[in-house]
């Protein structure tokens, strides 16, 4: 890279190719060849910096300087600014939102401060689909150092001694897996990486495909060696159409260098990666599922043991790890496994990626050591809770996981503190959540998807979440009772116990923890009939109070009719034709529309 | 000759070309629903007949994910995102503006095949939640009030 004086990064991850990062980079490259300038500054487009709220980004580099919410139009004043005349251009800098000052470097901005960048080293740096790119930041080295310096046993105990766990939910010791499938006989194996993504809020697999996909094949190539596999296989989510497209580009040009393929780097050692579509089904997820969905079945989990690394994909010997976790594999190997442990907690050492959503200031991807306390990520990397509304919990974990109320808010998060207050790691998902959102409208809403995405081979989860969701629903529509309440938590308890895989043991993990630390939300919803977040529609009630200035606004937007009244005086709702859509309440200029 | 005759001879080849059988129905499925833009009976018998697998197994696989479609789909394919970011940032509001344009439920395909509705679960773009996808192209926090501004768009 060092022939041009400056490069310019554009964000190409989902999120700003979404708002127009593509069209911004054709307009750099077209006004810098207008310009002269092609041959002294080279346009880059990258993986994604994580900032996806302040999106599309775009850093000009050596400078450090960060400009955000860029627009095809901005792009020639930050040539014939910032590019010709050194300049930064100010309307576009980050600007804090506290001390309202600029920000013009990446390291200043808050949301990076507590970050440290392992999985996503390379996003927002390199050029994904060039693999000199990743060679130059130390790529494709760990592997070169395995098969030319490390023996195969030696590299199961560095992963193993690093204490890694998997990152895309439960937390297994990575080291150990790699070691049970070396172990195992057989005359073929397999490597697995699991890049189906599924928990909805949750992107940072696909971030570090999109952004760093040769980090990803050079660690299952290191795993092969390991384990004595030949053969790796991608299971990658359909709806990820980029990220299935840079993993192409870069399985073809590591192919190309040497790198996978036939006796890579002349060692005698053969490796080759395949990726193989998902078709859309959350339980796919599950490792044993997943196996199925590849050999081109239904996806559904088979009984356990035997475990995939005794009898996995075809029923050969199989490592099944997940995408974060193999980018963690690369430096681990070239820094070694201490670097490693001196980072995160004693238990959960190194980093994790989280993707903060929901009614968070910063939404987007960010990556901590382990042991950060809660507090720390949503309100000094994710700047607090939106529109200055009240913080009420954080949901982790996706669908399997459960809500975390403001008072655990100091809460240092690892596997095991999560799993001790009702919730879970997860693949890493953060959805904060403020005093409008209905908690038990929540747990109905990750039901629904339960419900939906449920395989159906086990009766617990099949018909057990399905009664769980009926209650729910009879909850939020105002018919529920304190016996319901009670229901709820046998029936929790007992799918919990019998389903057959991690999918239908989980799923009622947003109904327990809800009712755990939101108990009395579900008393107001049985009781009282009250949804104090305003969020179920039908227990609220809607009055025109004496505000109104007889505007007829309502009247005029009210889809149903319900509201009567004339010019310049009182109107009133009748409750018998409203269907609560809370539209008079959002079009009411004088806020005389009160909802109760 | 059948009304899929042209699309079934591009599958054929495409099935030729595959340097096994074995496993290969979810690949097969994925093309077969990319020249045919939905997996009918027809299409689904015939993938079995070629791939020597019953029938049963064919369907079971392609109602088991949301990926493949039973039924045709609009020209102007519309996709609301309701993963949990986009769910607590109104995106059920925006699904149900949709329906009462469209006059359709969710899931559902508009009788002149001019639009069809569904949900999807999560794009990966939260920062831009609400998320909205017509033929793959993204719009990003969506309120209840765009929604006639983007099916002007794709009129």
């Amino acid at each position: 890279m060092s022939k041009f004086r400056m490069h310019i990064l554009v964000c190409g991850g989902t999120g700003c190719m979404s708002s127009s990062s593509g069209e911004i980079f054709d307009v750099f490259e077209k006004e810098l060849s207008a310009n002269s300038l092609s041959n002294e500054v080279q346009v880059i487009k990258t993986g994604c910096f994580g900032f996806c709220e302040q999106g599309p980004i775009v850093k000009i580099y050596p400078d450090n300087v960060f400009y955000v919410q860029v627009k095809p139009a901005d792009v020639s004043r930050i040539i014939s600014e910032h590019v010709i005349k050194g300049r930064t251009v100010p309307d576009i800098l980050y600007k804090n939102p506290e001390s309202k000052e600029t920000v013009a470097e990446h390291r200043e901005i808050p949301f990076y401060h507590s970050q440290l960048r392992i999985a996503l080293r390379n996003c927002g740096l390199i050029n994904p689909e060039e693999i000199d790119d990743y060679i130059s930041v130390s790529g494709y080295e760990a592997l070169g150092k395995c098969l030319t310096e490390i023996s195969r046993e030696d590299v199961i105990s560095a992963v193993k001694a690093s204490g890694l766990r998997g990152r895309g939910g439960a937390g297994v010791s990575t080291g150990f897996k790699w070691e049970m499938a070396y172990k195992s006989q057989g005359d073929k194996k397999y490597v697995i990486c699991n890049a189906d993504e599924g928990d909805p809020g949750a992107f940072m697999d696909r971030s570090i495909l999109e952004g760093d996909p040769h980090s990803v094949l050079e660690a299952m190539a290191i795993c092969g060696y390991a384990i004595g596999a030949d053969e790796g296989v991608i299971y990658i989510r359909a709806e990820y159409p980029l990220a299935v497209e840079r993993l192409r580009i870069a399985i073809r040009q590591a192919e190309e260098y040497g790198l996978l393929g036939d006796d890579i780097l002349g060692s005698g050692f053969s490796f080759h990666i395949s990726l193989s579509l998902g078709a859309g089904a959350f339980v796919c997820g599950e490792e044993t599922a997943l196996m199925n969905s590849v050999q081109g079945m239904r996806g559904e989990p088979r009984m356990k043991p035997p475990f995939p690394a005794q009898a996995g994909l075809w029923h050969k010997p199989s490592n099944v790890n997940n995408v974060e976790t193999w980018a963690n594999i690369p430096p681990i190997i070239l820094k070694g496994a201490d670097w490693f442990k001196s980072i995160g907690t004693e238990k959960s050492p190194g980093t994790k990626v989280f993707a903060l959503a929901g009614q968070i200031n910063n939404v987007g991807l960010v990556e901590v050591p382990m042991g950060i306390k809660l507090r720390d990520i949503i309100y000094k990397v994710g700047g607090g809770v939106r529109g200055g509304k009240r913080f009420k919990a954080v949901q982790t974990g996706g669908p399997s996981g459960g809500c975390i109320p403001a008072e655990l808010l100091d809460l240092a998060i690892d596997y095991d503190s999560l799993q001790s207050v009702g919730s879970m790691m997860g693949s890493g998902g953060m959805i904060v959540m403020d005093e409008t959102d209905c908690m038990v409208n929540i747990a109905k809403y990750y039901l629904e998807f339960t419900v939906e995405e449920s395989c159906g081979k086990c009766t617990p989860c099949r018909i057990g979440n399905r009664r769980l969701l009926e209650i729910l629903e009879k909850i939020t529509s105002g018919q529920g009772t304190e016996d319901d309440l009670t229901e709820l938590k046998d029936l929790s308890a007992a799918i919990q116990d019998s389903s057959l895989c991690a999918l239908g043991q989980t799923a009622p993990n947003p109904v327990v923890s809800t009712m755990k630390y939101f108990w009395d939300e579900y008393i107001a919803h049985v009781r009282d009939k009250k949804c104090t977040a305003g969020k179920c529609t039908s227990m609220l009630t809607y009055k025109v109070t004496d505000k109104c200035i007889g505007c007829t606004i309502c009247a005029k937007n009210c889809p149903v009719n319900a509201i009567s009244g004339s010019l310049k005086s009182l109107h009133s709702i009748d409750p018998a034709k409203c269907v609560k859509c809370g539209v008079c309440f959002n079009k009411c200029p004088k806020q005389a529309i009160e909802r109760v | 000759m059948s009304e899929f005759s042209s699309q079934l001879s591009e599958l054929d080849a495409f099935i030729d070309g595959l340097d096994t059988l074995e496993g290969k129905l979810i690949v097969v499925l994925h093309k077969a629903q990319d020249v045919c833009g939905w997996l009918p009976a027809e299409v689904q018998n015939h993938i079995a007949h070629r791939l020597k697998v019953p029938a049963s197994k064919v369907y079971g696989v392609v109602t088991f994910y949301s990926f493949f479609n039973t039924k045709p789909k609009g020209r102007c394919k519309i996709s609301v995102c309701l993963g949990t970011a986009c769910f607590v940032r109104g995106a059920q509001g925006i699904a149900e503006e949709f329906e009462k344009r469209l006059n359709i439920k969710v899931g559902e395909t508009s009788g002149d095949k001019a639009y069809s509705l569904d949900s999807i679960r999560c794009v990966g773009a939260c920062g831009l939640a609400p998320v909205v996808s017509v033929n793959g192209k993204v719009y990003g926090r969506v309120a209840p009030a765009d929604v006639d501004g983007i099916l002007n768009e794709h009129k």
